[in-house]
């Protein structure tokens, strides 16, 4: 659709549709836990608070930086929550985080089958796709598949190892740094890197396409 | 800082560890999860019970069993996680091609068992 014909369509008032069953749910236990003081109100207001500065831009600053910093990559490889808390960031989930390193012969691919266990310390909410269904299920079974969808033609020789987040452990993929881009700065280097790509259905974007898309 | 304390090498002598303190199964241990369907929600995929696999990692620190503390039964006890490699070829048995594809899951010990190949 052409962003002229969407200009057209009138977008929902805010607060129009009806709740959701799970969205009552959701409202009734919050209600309930802050009228039992086991929360403040002030409290979630400061989660929100919290989670809305955990941005794939985050996760990205991360990725240029283990690609400049090879001292700071051993780390992040070795153990991604240590890596990322010695730069301030807390996990405040108490998750443990798996840095899975794309190279010539493994792709990285992240999906939880259950629900939608996903790195929010350092990327925020998960985009809808990867809470539904079809991605959950097809991830799993036909990884190759659900790659190319996204434009991501793996070759053969190089293996698909698929990490369903289940309890404890978050994934982030660090993917291959772009060729061609031996010169730029690490800001110029997060630019390249999006939410997809760290969670694996794409590649780092390459400097040339990047400015196409633009 | 937590991470540096437990990389510490070999206990003293004589210190015995409490229960579930020592992982059970090693990287390179072949195992199989364990084929069991208790009622309610448990973080162990239905897809992967009974499938045999590899530890590829032991995942530290130990944590409880969060499947007993969803259902409020936590008696503080805790147990590894371990990183397990399974082949979509044993998952899938009609997976196309390529045997080196696989699945990376995280397991709870009392799911595993060890497996003869």
């Amino acid at each position: 659709m052409s962003s002229h014909a969407r200009a057209h369509v009138p977008a929902p008032e805010a607060g129009e549709e009806m709740p959701s069953y799970y969205e009552i749910m959701e409202t009734s236990v919050r209600e309930l836990l802050v009228e039992k003081k086991i929360i403040g109100a002030g409290e979630i207001r400061q989660m929100l608070e919290v989670m809305d500065t955990r941005t794939p831009a985050l996760g990205a600053a991360i990725v240029a930086k283990a690609w400049v910093d090879p001292e700071f990559r051993e780390r992040l490889l070795a153990n991604g929550r240590a890596a990322c808390e010695s730069l301030g960031i807390d996990f405040f989930e108490g998750t443990e985080l798996i840095v899975l390193e794309n190279t010539d012969k493994v792709h990285n691919l992240i999906v939880c089958t259950l629900c939608s266990c996903y790195p929010r310390v350092i990327l925020g909410l998960p985009p809808d796709w990867y809470k539904l269904k079809p991605y959950r299920a097809r991830a799993v079974k036909e990884p190759r598949a659900v790659l190319a969808e996204f434009g991501t033609v793996i070759p053969d020789d190089v293996e698909i190892h698929v990490s369903d987040s289940t309890a404890m452990v978050r994934y982030l993929v660090l993917p291959q740094r772009p060729k061609g881009t031996e010169k730029f700065s690490e800001e110029q280097l997060a630019a390249l890197v999006t939410r997809d790509a760290m969670i694996g259905v794409v590649r780092a974007n390459a400097p040339e396409t990047k400015e196409m898309a633009r | 800082m937590s991470a540096e304390f437990r990389r510490q090498p070999k206990p003293l002598p004589k210190v015995v560890t409490a229960e579930g303190a020592e992982p059970r199964f090693r990287a390179g241990d072949e195992i199989r999860v364990l084929q069991r369907s208790p009622l309610g929600h448990f973080r162990t995929p239905n897809y992967v019970r009974g499938k045999r696999g590899r530890v590829e990692k032991v995942i530290e620190p130990s944590a409880i069993n969060n499947e007993d503390e969803g259902f409020g039964r936590n008696a503080g006890v805790k147990r590894h996680y371990y990183r397990i490699a399974i082949p979509f070829t044993e998952l899938w048995p009609n997976y196309p091609g390529f045997k080196n594809d696989g699945l990376r899951i995280e397991v709870f010990e009392t799911w595993l068992e060890r497996s003869r190949t």
